[in-house]
C-alpha cells in the first residue's frame, strides 16, 4: 500500500501548549530520497520534526514510518525503529567527550551491536572527529559540533535522518562541506529530510520540497517545477 | 599543635562517611534536578534494616550489605517511578513536596515500629583502635567507613564513565531532550538513577548504624550534612564530593575540639557559609 515510502504524514494537527502550531499537514518521503521542508521562522518546521520524532504528539492525523504507525510513540521507540534526528542547535552533550557523544547515538538496543562498525564509518566520514575524540563536546567549533551531531545521529544505523537547520550559524564554506557529506550519506541509502530556512541551498539538494507557512503546507513540488516567484510568495506569505 | 592531629585524623576519616552520605543526594540533584528531601530518611531506613538483619536476625554485618543494598535499589527505583516521576515537569515544588512527604511518612513509620529509642548496631570492631603513636589512634570503625566510602564512590565513578546506563544518566543530565532523541527513555533512566542513589544511601545508612546511634528522626540531621557537602563540593563532581566531605567533617571536629562538642554543627555550617560567600557554585562546581 505505502510501499517505497519512508515516511507518510497524513493530516496532522499539533498543539504546542495552547498554540495551534501545525494545521492539517501532510507530507511524504520516498525511500532513499532527500526531501526538503522550507519555511520562515515560526512556520512550524521544527514542530513538524519534533512530532515525527515523538517529542510531541499530534492531536489528529497519522504518521507512518515504512508503513508502520508511529504517531504518539515516544522518541525511544521511534529511534528503535530506525528514525534519527540531528536537532536544531546541535544539542551536543557538553560534558561528554566526543567519543561518548557518538556512543550515545547507539544507545538504542538495536544499534548497540553495530556500534564499532558504525563508529568506523562515521570517523571515516568526518576524520576531524577522530582527532578530537577525547575532548569534551563543548570544546568543539560550531562546524565540528555539527559534524558530531550528524555523526551521532548516524550511530543508530538509521533508515531516516531528520536534519533540523543544519546550516544555522555556520560559515558558508563549512555548510558546503556538510551538504557534500549529506549527499554521501544519502548515497549510502539513508533517507533524509532537510529542514531549512535557506531556500536556495535546500532546494538544490532536495528531490522534492514542501513549503510551510504559519503551520500549513502552502506549496510543494520538485525543485525544478517550483518557480522562484511562487516559492518566495509562499515563504513570506505575501 | 600535637593534640590537633587526632581531631584532624578523625575528621578526614569521618569525611569519607560524609561523602557517601552526600553522593546520592548530589547525584539526584545533578541529574533529575530534584532536591530529594527524603534522602536522609531513606538512609536511616537502611540503618534500621541493618538493625533488624544484624542485631535481631543475627546476619553478619558483611552479608547484610548484600541484602540491604539491592533492596535499597528497588525502593529507590519505585520511589522515583511511582511518585517523583508523576510530578516531574514544569514546576520545581511538586517533587519537593512529594519527597518531603515521603520523608515524614518514613520517619513516623519508623517511630511506630521501632519506638523513639536510640539504637545502634553493635559490631565486633566497634571500639577498637590502632595506635599510630602513643597519642594518635585510628578508630577502626572510622577507618572502615572511610575505606568503604572511597570504594563506593570509585565504583560509582567507573559506572558513570564506562556503562551505557551511566553515560545515559550523564547525557540526560546534560540535555534531556537530546538524550531522548538518542533513544534514552529519560523517565526510566531517572528511576535507575534514584535506585543507584538509594544504594549509596543504604551503604551510608549501614555504616552510620554501625558507627553512631540513631533514632527515627536522625535522617534530617544527615540530610543537612549531605546538603552541606553537596554545596561545598558543587554539583557534578565526585572527587569534589569526597574532598568536601572531608572539609566539612574536619571543620566540625576542629570546632568541637576548640569550642566544645556543642559547637560541632555550627562550625561545620560556618564553613558552609564561607564557601557560599566565596564560591557560590561550590569548590569543584561545574553547574
Amino acid at each position: 500500500m505505502s510501499k517505497g515510502l519512508a515516511l507518510r504524514v497524513t493530516g496532522i494537527d499539533v498543539f504546542y501548549k495552547d498554540f495551534h502550531a501545525l494545521w492539517n499537514v501532510s507530507l511524504e518521503t520516498k525511500e532513499g530520497a532527500i526531501t526538503s521542508v522550507i519555511g520562515a521562522n515560526g512556520s512550524g518546521k521544527s514542530t513538524l520534526l519534533s512530532t515525527v520524532s515523538g517529542i510531541l504528539a499530534p492531536s489528529a492525523g497519522t504518521i507512518e514510518f515504512f508503513g508502520e504507525r508511529i504517531d504518539g510513540l515516544p522518541p525511544h521507540e521511534t529511534v528503535a525503529r530506525g528514525l534519527s534526528m540531528v536537532p536544531e542547535g546541535r544539542r551536543i552533550f557538553p560534558r561528554l567527550t566526543v567519543y561518548e557523544n557518538l556512543v550515545m547515538g547507539s544507545y538504542s538496543p538495536r544499534s548497540r551491536t553495530l556500534r564499532s562498525r558504525a563508529l568506523d564509518k562515521i570517523l571515516e566520514l568526518f576524520p576531524v572527529l577522530k582527532t578530537r575524540s577525547n575532548q569534551m563536546g563543548n570544546t568543539l567549533s560550531g562546524g565540528e559540533q555539527q559534524m558530531l551531531a550528524i555523526g551521532r545521529a548516524l550511530m543508530s544505523d538509521p533508515k531516516l535522518v531528520l536534519c533540523d537547520e543544519i546550516s544555522l550559524g555556520l560559515a558558508p564554506v563549512i555548510i558546503k562541506g556538510i551538504y557534500k557529506e549529506l549527499k554521501r550519506i544519502n548515497e549510502l541509502g539513508i533517507t533524509i529530510i532537510l529542514v531549512e530556512q535557506d531556500i536556495t541551498r535546500s532546494l538544490k539538494a532536495a528531490g522534492y520540497a514542501y513549503i510551510l507557512l504559519q503551520g500549513k503546507v502552502v506549496l510543494e513540488g520538485t525543485p525544478s517545477s517550483l518557480n522562484e516567484e511562487a516559492v518566495k510568495k509562499a515563504y513570506f506569505g505575501v | 599543635m600535637k593534640d590537633l592531629l587526632q581531631p584532624i585524623l578523625n575528621g578526614i576519616l569521618l569525611g569519607g562517611l560524609y561523602a557517601i552520605i552526600a553522593i546520592g543526594l548530589s547525584t539526584i540533584m545533578g541529574i533529575v534536578k530534584v532536591m530529594n528531601f527524603a534522602h536522609g530518611d531513606l538512609m536511616i531506613l537502611s540503618s534500621y534494616f541493618c538493625l533488624v538483619f544484624v542485631s535481631w536476625l543475627g546476619l553478619s554485618p558483611f552479608w547484610s550489605f548484600f541484602v540491604i543494598v539491592p533492596l535499597a535499589y528497588f525502593i529507590g527505583y519505585f520511589y522515583q517511578r511511582r511518585l517523583i516521576n508523576r510530578v516531574l515537569g514544569k514546576e520545581m515544588d511538586p517533587p519537593l513536596i512529594v519527597a518531603f512527604g515521603v520523608g515524614i511518612i518514613l520517619q513516623n513509620l519508623l517511630l511506630l515500629i521501632f519506638t523513639p529509642d536510640a539504637r545502634s548496631v553493635m559490631i565486633g570492631i566497634g571500639l577498637k583502635t590502632i595506635a599510630l603513636t602513643p597519642s594518635l589512634k585510628v578508630p577502626v570503625n572510622y577507618l572502615l567507613d572511610f575505606s568503604i566510602g572511597l570504594g563506593v564512590i570509585f565504583c560509582l565513578y567507573i559506572f558513570f564513565q564506562k556503562t551505557y546506563l551511566g553515560r545515559a544518566i550523564r547525557a540526560a543530565s546534560d540535555d534531556e531532550i537530546a538524550a531522548r532523541l538518542m533513544g534514552v527513555n529519560t523517565r526510566t533512566v531517572y528511576a535507575h538513577a534514584m535506585g543507584i542513589s538509594n544504594m549509596t544511601a543504604a551503604v551510608a545508612g549501614i555504616l552510620v548504624g554501625m558507627t553512631f546511634t540513631f533514632y527515627p528522626h536522625t535522617g534530617s540531621e544527615y540530610l543537612f550534612i549531605a546538603f552541606g557537602v553537596a554545596i561545598i563540593a558543587g554539583l557534578g563532581s565526585m572527587k569534589g564530593t569526597f574532598v568536601a566531605g572531608i572539609i566539612l567533617a574536619v571543620a566540625q571536629l576542629l570546632g568541637g575540639h576548640f569550642l566544645g562538642p556543642g559547637y560541632q554543627m555550627v562550625s561545620g555550617h560556618i564553613i558552609l557559609l564561607i564557601v557560599l560567600l566565596v564560591k557560590p557554585k561550590g569548590i569543584f562546581g561545574t553547574v
